[in-house]
């Protein structure tokens, strides 16, 4: 344990008005910490600059899976287990409920948060691609007002996002439209459960006649940020299902991201496996079958 | 027949009540009044001299112990086999992560901050990381010529068989350092006052390996060090050595302070700084037969030690004994070096040689087949060694082990022959391809040659006032069932319950010293020693005129009480004595290396995901013959282990090295392998009995290490038909290779 | 070299109860709750092997769920019931599951055993019929270095069939 605990300040407003508020008055100052999963390792470690932290582990107001008409909201301060445990939820968008999984082991998927797995940015992170191809919306509230934006914007570069620094998210909104959707997700990492991915995939895909009518493809660990395959979704739509149009994928695909090479993996790797991975999707796109 | 009521029955762990509640006692959770914290100060270079030293204004320094070399007592070194390591560095830096300074403090959240306020200066010298760099000698940097230490082992006329050859069968192989990763990480207390001497207690395998350092660091003489070795979360090796290196820090510190001083490391510390098992090279060329026999062949086997010397010696030693695998060489040359690069030293780490040189060893006979035209079933089948014929050192084989019969039923519980063809007709399709692969291997247990001689160790068992014996060793249970075995032992040659026989902390200043907890010798050679030990108790009771031979567990128990009450509490004591019959040349490495060996074929089933490139162990057969199965749970818990540790080992475990030093020294980024990694491992036992061990059984502890790996990459091999001759290997490597070869040109077989 | 005693002001008293018993401390709010459970309440059972949440021999029970102590500054534990190993025998007696552990050698150095415990028992109380790969997974998160997990799962699934966590 390389951190002064001596050092560090930890408040614990009991609700979401008074931590808006804290971060309003002193804006910059506090760092957001729900489960830890992310925060207490770097703490651990001595590589925690920050040092004064506000708890939102637990806000009631954060722990909400509300299942409204056209929507279910998912408050930030869900857990994993918690998604996990959503009937409703995993039955409708089961490439996070797959991605819950994923995210290590039992323990960590208890205090895990999907707000602050999202905050917290790793282009890794499992969920992050699941809810790009599922068009999730975030709701980020401050003393100011609540906004929406789609998810897809949040992430400008590595570490970096459309959040004001007296801004929490509150909610991701997902929108049940995917149900007739092929769906396909997969990780790939260094072991098979507790594993930082060295790339990941969330796929959604319909086909007729043959052809593909819409396809959704986003991939962790590709790019800075969580990355959408937009390009590659733009060169595949309308087209048919068949060898060629696995070539194309694959092109369109290494053109499109931009893998390096880390202490999990090489660029190289990552690169012909997202092909792979693409690939694969088609295959169960062609055969009509879902594939998580 | 021979022990039926306790050995060879699951009797309860001895420990095991503690560990289930979680009130065994490990260092960590020990805390004594006063008690400070301790922390290194390492090295930031590979190599080069210390020039000057600065501790920032930063930090309240009067509240801190400081300790550098120049507060060394003794002899500023780790004694051990040569004592070239320093125990903290006092001018030149050989390796990343050595130690130079000690802190202490009583508040262990300042440490860090300390640490990193210690500015340390150097003269960078050119360092070196590889085999090939340490071999060229542009850099010397150990001795005259980097090497530690080499072997020659000269079997027959190996010169004359290169012409009789039908095929000669060349291969390089390299296996990649280990971490042992223990879960509990190393750790120690020391305390030291003037009237009664310094005190240690520890996570570790060999007090009195730590107790012999700590005499010589600290100027101390036997009966004023202590060593007390705590229950310990895990070692494999890795606390074998390297627990003196920890000691004699935290004894500097308490010497200065004249407080105890507790040093507990955190992974990323144990990680890079403590011992890894030896990366190796090992090269073979061999003349093979028309009919795939062996004619003869060269083995070079070279590892690579690190910065300073420890143990690479006896690694090397047990490596090169072992290079030739279970075959028959009628020559054989063996020439084995371990050299020195800048990394920090490697240690032991459970297998210590054997599995790096079997690895190659079966690979290459994967390698062997291909070339010929046969089965990897036939090749070996051909070039067994049977009874009565001699190993690569010229010891004859005198069990009655026939590895055709133990391999057939290897190939049956595996369903081998089944799966081979399958695979081979179902892979051409398919992204997933199947594969399935042998190891065939051996594994001395004990120390080699004259080891055990050298060793001689003592074991003592106690009479004690309730009628109760209590076994005394210096041996360490961490795990691998210590302590329940031994009492086993001693219950059985008395014929007592096994509630009656218990056995003490290991503590040099109650135990004698049974040897190091290493080299799979606890059950076999220290066990044997608990038996002599345990009926000299009766024998002397007996003497006495208190009993009778032929008594029952109450007579017994009676007799010794009132033994006791006349005559105080007892210990039988009883000393290795080698067999007669066992020669060993030490200059010419030649002789009986083991006085038994375990013989075993390990099978394993993988796939290989072409999407991936990652290989899953979808089933693994470990079938061993262990002289004797002393506790089955035991046992099997020990070969499941080993196993899962050789699969880490394959497929998962890499360290990797920039300047000498780990850069992922983190759990999250030193894969091993989870619960759901791993395949049912299948575990099965034969017994042919020992002579030379307690109720017949041979070590075991290591063997387990020495078959997943090649077993494993065998199975590679058959499902792309593409060979690799290296581990770690990871699916970044097979990508890397097959990347070369197109769909079309993947064979599903025929490539070793 | 003794530290003058003051009250930090930087510690806050913090409230929860440790296996039924109410139980307050005076700490530093980002103290690991691992460090509080082990150094102010003598609770040594959850031990720290990775200090990063992967290894899993810190888990203990907080509300009812799994977690990595080594994760939890203790201010987020506060008002919450926490149970480690210590609270699991009851006396001189050995719950199902330890019994279950030592039966099949589910134990070797011990070091990972408090933490496997509890995963093993949350498993279990969330789904007392578990298959093999669901008991796989459920201890996906608590590393073993010593028995290939084997005979863990035996000693699981043997509880499992003698019916405890139903």
């Amino acid at each position: 344990m390389r951190s002064d605990p001596a050092e560090y300040e930890l408040v614990a407003p009991g609700n979401l008005q008074a931590a808006l508020s804290l971060l309003a008055n002193d804006p910059g100052a506090w760092l957001p910490i729900a489960g830890g999963t992310d925060v207490m390792v770097q703490y651990a470690a001595g590589n925690l600059p920050a040092r004064k932290l506000l708890s939102i582990w637990g806000l009631p107001e954060l722990r909400q899976i509300e299942v409204l008409p056209g929507e279910i909201r998912i408050g930030a301060g869900c857990t994993y287990s918690e998604l996990r445990e959503h009937k409703t939820l995993t039955g409708e968008f089961p490439l996070l409920a797959r991605a819950a999984r994923w995210t290590g082991g039992i323990a960590n998927q208890n205090r895990g948060t999907l707000g602050g797995n999202i905050v917290n940015a790793s282009p890794a992170a499992d969920s992050l691609p699941s809810l790009l191809v599922y068009e999730a919306e975030l709701i980020l509230a401050s003393v100011r007002s609540e906004r929406r934006m789609p998810y897809r914007e949040f992430h400008t570069g590595y570490k970096k996002m459309k959040l004001a620094p007296d801004e929490l998210i509150r909610a991701i909104c997902l929108q049940p439209r995917f149900s007739t959707h092929v769906s396909y997700a997969r990780k790939v990492g260094a072991r098979n459960a507790q594993a930082i991915s060295k790339i990941c995939i969330a796929a959604l895909g319909k086909a007729a006649g043959g052809l593909v009518e819409d396809v959704r493809i986003a991939l962790g660990s590709v790019a800075p940020i969580p990355l959408r395959l937009v390009e590659t979704e733009k060169s595949l739509r309308g087209k048919r299902i068949e060898p060629a149009l696995v070539r194309l994928a694959r092109e369109a695909v290494a053109a499109e991201i931009r893998p390096i090479d880390d202490i999990r993996s090489t660029a190289n790797y990552r690169s012909i496996v997202a092909g792979n991975l693409v690939v694969e999707f088609l295959q169960k796109l062609g055969a009509g079958r879902n594939f998580t | 027949m021979n022990g039926v009521r306790i050995v060879g029955r699951p009797v309860p762990r001895k420990e095991g009540r503690e560990k289930i509640t979680g009130s065994a006692q490990y260092i960590d959770d020990m805390t004594l009044p006063q008690m400070l914290f301790g922390a290194t100060v390492r090295s930031q270079i590979p190599r080069g001299k210390i020039k000057k030293i600065t501790l920032g204004p930063e930090i309240a320094w009067n509240e801190f112990v400081i300790v550098s070399a120049k507060d060394i007592p003794g002899k500023n070194c780790i004694a051990l086999i040569v004592d070239d390591q320093p125990c903290l560095a006092a001018g030149a830096v050989n390796h990343p992560e050595e130690p130079i300074l000690l802190l202490a403090h009583p508040d262990r959240h300042l440490l860090p901050k300390a640490v990193a306020a210690v500015s340390i200066e150097y003269d960078a010298l050119p360092a070196i990381f590889t085999i090939e760099d340490s071999e060229k000698k542009s850099e010397v940097i150990w001795g005259s010529d980097n090497t530690f230490k080499s072997y020659l082992i000269e079997k027959g006329d190996v010169e004359a068989v290169w012409e009789k050859a039908d095929y000669i069968v060349e291969g390089e192989y390299r296996t990649g350092a280990q971490e042992q990763l223990y879960i509990e990480n190393n750790g120690v207390i020391a305390a030291y006052d003037a009237e009664h001497g310094l005190t240690i207690w520890g996570s570790l395998q060999c007090p009195y390996y730590v107790h012999k350092a700590m005499m010589a660091l600290c100027d101390l003489p036997a009966e004023k060090v202590r060593v007390v070795q705590m229950e310990t979360g895990g070692a494999f090796g890795g606390k074998e050595e390297y627990p003196s290196m920890i000691a004699g820090h935290a004894a500097l510190l308490a010497i200065k302070s004249g407080r105890p001083v507790k040093i507990v490391y955190d992974r990323l510390e144990d990680m890079v700084a403590t011992t890894k098992r030896h990366p190796s090279r090992t090269r073979h060329r061999t003349a093979v037969s028309k009919h795939g026999k062996i004619l003869g062949g060269e083995i070079e086997f070279v590892i690579d030690g690190g910065a300073y010397t420890t143990l690479s010696p006896v690694v090397l030693s047990r490596g090169t004994i072992h290079a030739g695998g279970p075959y028959y060489w009628p020559s054989v040359r063996v020439r084995a070096k371990a050299v020195a690069t800048n990394v920090p030293p490697h240690g032991a780490f459970r297998g210590f040689g054997a599995p790096q040189c079997l690895f190659a060893m079966e690979r290459h006979m994967d390698r062997i087949a291909q070339v010929v035209g046969l089965s990897p079933v036939e090749i070996r089948r051909r070039n067994f060694l049977k009874p009565g014929q001699t190993t690569t050192t010229e010891q004859t084989v005198r069990e009655e082990i026939d590895l055709e019969k133990l391999l057939e039923r290897a190939l049956q519980l595996s369903d081998y022959r089944a799966k081979k063809e399958r695979f081979a007709k179902e892979n051409g399709a398919s992204t997933r391809r199947k594969g399935i692969g042998i190891a065939a291997f051996l594994h001395g247990a004990g120390f080699t040659g004259s080891g055990e001689r050298y060793l001689s160790s003592v074991v003592g068992v106690e009479g004690r006032e309730d009628g109760s014996v209590r076994v005394l060793v210096s041996s360490a249970e961490f795990g691998q069932g210590t302590k329940t075995i031994l009492c086993q032992i001693a219950a059985e040659a008395l014929g007592l319950p096994y509630e009656d026989v218990s056995i003490a902390q290991p503590d040099t200043g109650q135990v004698p010293n049974s040897g190091p907890t290493v080299a799979s010798r606890t059950a076999m050679v220290v066990g044997k020693l608990v038996h002599s030990a345990a009926l000299g108790i009766k024998e002397s009771l007996i003497m006495d005129g208190k009993l009778v031979d032929a008594c029952s567990a109450e007579e017994f128990r009676s007799a010794l009480r009132d033994y006791v009450a006349a005559h105080g509490p007892f210990r039988s004591l009883a000393r290795y004595e080698q067999p007669s019959g066992i020669f060993w040349d030490d200059q010419k490495y030649r002789g009986e290396a083991y006085a038994a060996f375990a013989w075993a074929i390990y099978v394993a089933e993988v796939t290989v995901d072409l999407t991936t490139y990652g290989v899953t162990v979808n089933d693994f057969v470990a079938l061993q013959e262990i002289g004797r199965v002393l506790h089955p749970l035991l046992a099997r818990g020990q070969i499941a282990g080993g196993v899962a540790q050789g699969i880490g080992y394959s497929l998962y475990e890499k360290v990797i090295w920039q300047n000498g030093r780990m850069q992922n020294g983190q759990m999250t980024n030193y894969i091993m392998p989870a619960s759901t990694d791993l395949p049912p491992i299948r575990v099965f036992f034969e017994e042919l009995g020992n002579v030379h061990g307690a109720f017949g059984a041979k070590g075991i502890g290591e063997l387990p290490m020495d078959g997943p790996a090649p077993a494993i990459i065998n199975a590679v091999a058959d499902a792309l038909g593409v060979g690799f001759d290296f581990i770690p290997l990871l699916p970044e490597d097979i990508f890397a290779r097959l990347g070369a070869i197109s769909d079309t040109e993947l064979h599903p077989a025929g490539a070793a | 070299m003794s530290l003058p005693v003051t009250h930090d002001r930087r510690k806050c008293e913090i409230s929860f109860t440790v296996n039924g018993v109410p139980t307050t401390v005076d700490a530093y709010p980002m103290e690991r709750l691992l460090d509080v459970l082990r150094e102010e309440l003598g609770l040594t059972g959850a031990k720290e092997g990775c200090g990063e949440g992967e290894c899993g021999s810190c888990s203990v029970l907080m509300d009812g769920r799994l977690v990595n102590s080594c994760l939890v500054p203790v201010l987020q534990a506060s008002g919450a019931n926490v149970v480690t190993i210590e609270g699991i025998a009851q006396g001189a007696n050995l719950d199902a599951l330890q019994e279950a552990f030592l039966e099949f050698g589910g134990t070797q150095c011990g070091i990972c055993t408090p933490g496997m415990v509890m995963a093993a028992r949350y498993l279990l109380s969330k789904n007392p019929h578990p298959t093999t790969e669901e008991i796989q997974e459920g201890l996906s998160g608590n590393l073993c270095r010593c028995t290939g997990y084997i005979q863990i799962f035996d000693a699981v699934a043997n509880a499992a069939r003698r019916g405890f966590g139903a």
